[in-house]
């Protein structure tokens, strides 16, 4: 079940899942640097083994540090449990693991992270995974597209990047469940701060922590969320969770585990036998990260609202695409979904096309050009060039990244110094 | 009682008030649930006195296997049923005869209006709920699987009860 903490948002980004060190009363998380921890007994292994008892048997599995992140999260979007993961991308394939079978498939917003469209359309190829990509804004044709039996899930972004297009995840959610799907939404651009998913109805949400949650750009970590909502035995579909896992001798993860089972299954199967883990190291710099979530989201927020307002009334600026404008097509999403805000990662078009855009980005002093988001420091990226450069000029057009666009992700430095940046910048496109 | 939305209060005075569990529907196999939870509860204290009318007679765990509630020969704190709702009624009330404090119903397990003749009788009941996963929730155990515990505290936490 979905769980309503009695806590507020920034207690729970400071606190959840970080107790003090139960054997050293040390405050901070300490890094568990460790690969394997010692049992009691013979009879201790053979219950961690068998899933019977709560414990540490192999990082790969799980580790302490890593998994005071993993209640973070999980508390922080009001889920049931989470799996933390090497990244955003071993998240989504982690997630998919636990619902697919070959032959299986699932139905994909079409404007996604170009990243995510060439993992979904691509590689997932290799398992016999198959993805369909929609427009969400057409329901009908989301309503079409799930009625195929092999269907197993629906996934979208709840602001996408790079285009600041918001998902309508209410509706999307009811349309997964006519379906007999659960609802996967990547959280990553929005974070918790600005948006919980489960709230309107998703069953799983996706983030990369490199991003928003970690924050200062220094921690590479994926995560997969559980609602805990989803009732897996509704159908056939999922037998990963539903039947006999021959692996553990015959326990059937929803029977045994309840709400808990794709937590557990996460874990015990995905991670044991794919091994995407999070580092320690890694999992201390996103806890420390997450405490300030809350706050960085806000001056994230802001500083963007200043420097899309400037853009926008830019001669040399042809368009910007950010759904906190007035008129923007998602600004009422971004009302109902984002609490007004529409985050800090956008896009916008230079006159003069891919060339102009080229030379901007490289005349950038202050704003970082890389291929990233979320940091405390500004970004800014021609995605036709980098992120999006594996995709068809179709697919780049239709996921927001066509040849004039660029995006930026802006950070936490005086806005004014930002604006500065840009307009010095652009005197030279 | 809201059977919807337990507090961490009441769960852990339920748990802390209990040390003989009857476990209605405990199985002899080591993979299915009611094995996992009765051998968890013995590792943190708690006697457990398996009941299944198919094994009676056999041991699970080290324990007597009886037929029914009725013929536990000692005192029974807590009725676990892993049942189906509808078996779950009767055994809630023989809960109620042989003198239980706690009816507790497993994960899925619901029956609310045999849950309100316990309580008129006065039992503690806990529905759709594991004393395994309580327990490791509110003693930071449940955490070390990613799973949200739901409790805060600045309190060193016991690292095994």
């Amino acid at each position: 079940m979905t769980q309503e903490s009695p806590y507020g948002f920034e207690t729970l980004a400071i606190h959840a899942g970080a107790a003090p060190d139960p054997a050293t009363g040390a405050r901070a998380t300490p890094i568990y640097q460790t690969t394997a921890y010692v049992f009691d007994d013979a009879d201790h292994a053979a219950s961690l083994f068998n899933l019977q008892d709560y414990g540490y048997i192999y990082s790969r599995l799980g580790n302490p540090t890593v998994s005071v992140l993993e209640e973070r999260v999980a508390a922080l979007e009001g889920g049931r449990g989470a799996t933390a993961t090497a990244s955003g991308h071993a998240a989504q394939m982690l997630a998919m693991f636990t619902l697919m079978e070959p032959g299986a498939s699932f139905v994909a917003a079409n404007k996604l992270y170009g990243g995510s469209v060439t993992q979904f359309m691509r590689t997932f190829q290799k398992f016999g995974w198959d993805c369909e990509m929609v427009d969400v804004d057409d329901f009908a044709a989301v309503e079409e597209a799930l009625k195929k039996s092999t269907v197993k899930a629906l996934f979208c972004e709840s602001l996408a990047n790079p285009g600041g297009v918001i998902s309508d995840l209410e509706p999307l959610a009811e349309l997964a469940h006519a379906a007999g799907v659960p609802l996967i939404v990547d959280n990553t651009m929005a974070s918790p701060a600005l948006c919980r998913p489960f709230e309107w109805g998703a069953d799983i949400v996706i983030h990369s922590t490199t991003k928003f949650i970690s924050g200062h750009g220094n921690a590479m970590g994926g995560m997969v969320v559980d609602s805990g909502n989803f009732n897996w035995a509704q159908n056939d579909k999922f037998p990963s969770l539903t039947q006999p896992e021959p692996a553990y001798h015959g326990l059937n993860f929803f029977e045994t585990f309840g709400d808990l089972a794709m937590t557990v299954h996460g874990h015990a199967v995905g991670l044991r036998d794919l091994g995407p883990t999070m580092a320690p190291m890694n999992a201390f710099l996103a806890i420390t990260g997450s405490e300030t979530l809350p706050l960085r989201m806000e001056r994230h927020c802001q500083n963007a609202a200043e420097i899309a307002h400037f853009l926008n009334t830019h001669p040399k600026v042809a368009w910007v695409s950010y759904a906190g404008l007035e008129g923007n097509k998602y600004k009422p999403l971004a009302d109902k979904y984002l609490g007004g805000k529409a985050g800090s990662v956008f896009t916008f078009g230079v006159k003069g096309g891919y060339e102009a855009g080229l030379q901007l980005v490289e005349s950038c002093e202050l704003f970082s050009h890389l291929a990233n988001l979320g940091d405390t420091r500004s970004l800014i990226l021609h995605p036709a060039s980098t992120t999006h450069r594996q995709l068809t000029e179709e697919q780049q057009i239709s996921a927001g990244a066509g040849p004039d666009v660029l995006r930026i992700s802006i950070g936490l430095e005086t806005a004014k110094d930002l604006i500065a940046d840009l307009e010095q910048a652009m005197a030279g496109a | 009682m809201d059977h919807d939305a337990y507090s961490n209060s009441y769960i852990r005075d339920v748990l802390n008030s209990t040390k003989t569990v009857a476990m209605v529907g405990a199985s002899p196999k080591w993979n299915r649930p009611s094995y996992f939870v009765m051998k968890y509860l013995q590792a943190k204290g708690y006697r457990v006195i398996p009941v299944n009318p198919g094994a009676a007679g056999q041991e699970i765990l080290g324990e007597t296997v009886y037929g029914d509630l009725k013929s536990v020969p000692e005192p029974i704190d807590m009725v676990d049923i892993f049942r189906n709702s509808e078996a779950a009624g009767p055994i809630a009330d023989e809960a109620v005869e042989v003198g239980a404090k706690t009816v507790w119903m497993q994960l899925t397990v619901r029956n609310d209006a045999a849950a309100a003749r316990a309580e008129a009788a006065g039992l503690n009941v806990v529905m759709d709920r594991c004393p395994k996963i309580e327990f490791a929730r509110l003693n930071g155990e449940i955490g070390w699987s990613g799973v949200n515990s739901g409790v805060i505290s600045s309190k060193r936490r016991r690292a095994r009860a």
